[in-house]
């Protein structure tokens, strides 16, 4: 299977995104924002499709859009702290009508590779830039850790020891944008948000501190996008589905553990 | 005459278009333990989300240590546990460890490590709140009155001169309850910090502080109660005194 330049290419991009999609996801979660992967997807979509009639790397519209929207999310969030989620509602009614609008402006028949994900499109220039964004989006998190778990777990009491808040939250957003936007070429814009999920959801159940929490969330995650690459080469599978359901079967397994215990 | 180490001078706060605190006065010296009481809705909260610096007030000023609260950075010196400190997720997956050793190093952009010093640090703050047993429980499998202990370590890491704290006896026992005022006690005659506490409990709380404000209204009323001669106000306001019915 590994003989095969593209399928080392997903492996490569396939494990990056595995380590990014559940470590943003961890804290989404968390916060209670884990809607935010789906809104951002869908905006990543429409941004796909302006990419595509305008002549434009769509990977590029796709992140241009996505840091649009999350900025914008994060400035409604602080503005109506109580309509959090209306105003995620609403951007995602925005990405979905403006991508559906676009899609129907200009040829866009590469969309439905973007929708569900697809390995045997990986250029070389993505993985690249894939790899570059992953090693930053890991990077900062590394070295936010405290200040991110601080906020995550009492946001009033962080931003009264004196960490910026504002500034990271910011910082932060953009972050989920970019993992979103890099994460739709193996998963899928309408699967990314479940990779954000799942191995968090699974890794919840275990975890008894914040470390294992995000150690093992980030296991779940390269386990289930390794079976799945590997079980939709042999089986002929769509990828980006067989990595979620792979991810599914794992919460199930970890739910199944717990409740025997 | 001992330090004015917050003052509030001529302070008004409104949520849109409702006034909730009207041309408030007070102060509070160091040493101090005050008590803050007022009915549901009277803005105990606000003010002190105004005195920690969480809210501006829409006119007047407030100081903490003689500093406009706007010029006041040194985070250290104060700690603040909110009302709903303990609304967090039951399986937030964090342990007590990690949970005081969060407000080590909140400054600068690059982490550090832990060193020995903070670890002790950690363990001497668990223990002064008498839960070092707990170090590596998971906080959400804490009882309300554990938690409280835990933010109040969490505070302590910092050597605080004052902590603000908004309800921290909500939902917790009698027997609890008088531990943790012991506790306070400690930390306000031993580590002299001093101690800002909002509570319901009209009765409880004025046999511990030496000060109280009464919030109604928007106003706010200051009793001055002698350390040595605690009155209780059950004496001022009679028998069947509860909150409802403490006018001015
Ligand atoms: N974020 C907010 N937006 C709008 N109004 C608010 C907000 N927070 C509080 N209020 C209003 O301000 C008033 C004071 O609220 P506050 O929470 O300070 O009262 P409190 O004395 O702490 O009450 P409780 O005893 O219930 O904790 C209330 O009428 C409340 O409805
Ligand atoms: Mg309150």
């Amino acid at each position: 299977m590994l003989e095969y330049e593209f399928m080392r290419r997903s492996f490569v991009m396939g494990i990056i995104i595995a380590m990014i999609a559940p470590t943003v996801g961890y804290f989404l979660v968390l916060r209670r924002q884990s809607i935010i992967g789906d809104t951002l997807s869908h905006v990543a979509l429409a941004g796909v499709a302006l990419g595509m009639i305008t002549n434009v790397y769509p990977l590029y519209t796709a992140i241009l859009f996505t840091i649009i929207a999350a900025v914008g999310i994060e400035y409604l969030r602080e503005k109506y702290e109580n309509y959090a989620e209306l105003s995620l509602s609403i951007v995602l009614s925005a990405g979905v009508g403006l991508a559906s609008v676009l899609t129907s402006l200009g040829n866009t028949q590469g969309i439905l590779s973007y929708l569900f994900g697809s390995l045997s499109l990986v250029s070389n220039k993505e993985i690249i830039l894939v790899t570059a964004l992953g090693i930053i989006i890991l990077a900062t998190i590394l070295i936010l850790y405290k200040k991110l778990f601080y906020m995550t777990f009492d946001e009033e009491s962080a931003y009264l020891s004196g960490i910026p808040v504002k500034a990271i939250n910011l910082y932060f957003s953009i972050l989920v944008a970019v993992t979103i936007a890099i994460s739709m070429r193996i998963v899928g814009i309408l699967l990314i948000s479940s990779l954000m999920i799942l191995p968090v959801a699974a890794s919840l159940i275990i975890a008894n501190s914040f470390k294992k929490g995000l150690l093992y969330s980030i296991v779940f995650g390269v386990i289930s996008v390794i079976v799945g690459l590997i079980l939709s080469y042999y089986l002929n599978l769509a990828s980006g589905g067989t990595i979620v359901l792979t991810s599914l079967i794992l919460l199930i397994i970890t739910i199944i553990k717990d409740i025997k215990k | 005459m001992k330090k004015k180490i917050v003052e509030v001078k001529n302070v008004s706060f409104s949520y849109g278009d409702n006034k909730v605190l009207e041309n408030v006065s007070l102060y509070i010296e160091e040493g101090d333990f005050v008590g803050i009481i007022g009915p549901n809705g009277s803005a105990k909260s606000t003010l002190l989300k105004l005195m920690v610096g969480l809210l501006k007030p829409d006119s007047g000023n407030i100081y903490l240590f003689n500093k406009p609260i706007n010029e006041f950075k040194n985070y250290n010196k104060i700690g603040y546990i909110s009302q709903n400190a303990r609304e967090f997720n039951k399986m937030f997956p964090a342990t007590v460890e990690e949970v005081v050793a969060a407000n080590i190093y909140t400054k600068g952009i690059l982490p550090k490590r832990i060193k020995r010093e903070e670890r002790e640090k950690i363990d001497e703050a668990l223990n002064i709140v008498d839960m070092d047993k707990y170090k590596e429980r998971k906080i959400g499998n804490l009882s309300g009155g554990q938690k409280q202990r835990v933010f109040i370590a969490r505070a302590l890491i910092n050597n605080p001169r004052i902590l603000f704290m908004d309800e921290p006896l909500v939902g917790v026992d009698i027997e609890s309850q008088n531990k943790f005022y012991s506790l306070l006690n400690k930390i306000n005659e031993e580590f002299n910090i001093t101690l800002i506490m909002v509570s319901h409990d009209i009765g409880v709380i004025s046999n511990k502080v030496n000060k109280l404000f009464c919030l109604s209204n928007g106003k706010v009323y200051k009793h001055d109660l002698n350390k040595d001669m605690k009155i209780n106000l059950k004496d001022i306001y009679g028998e069947n005194m509860n909150i409802l019915f403490h006018r001015h």
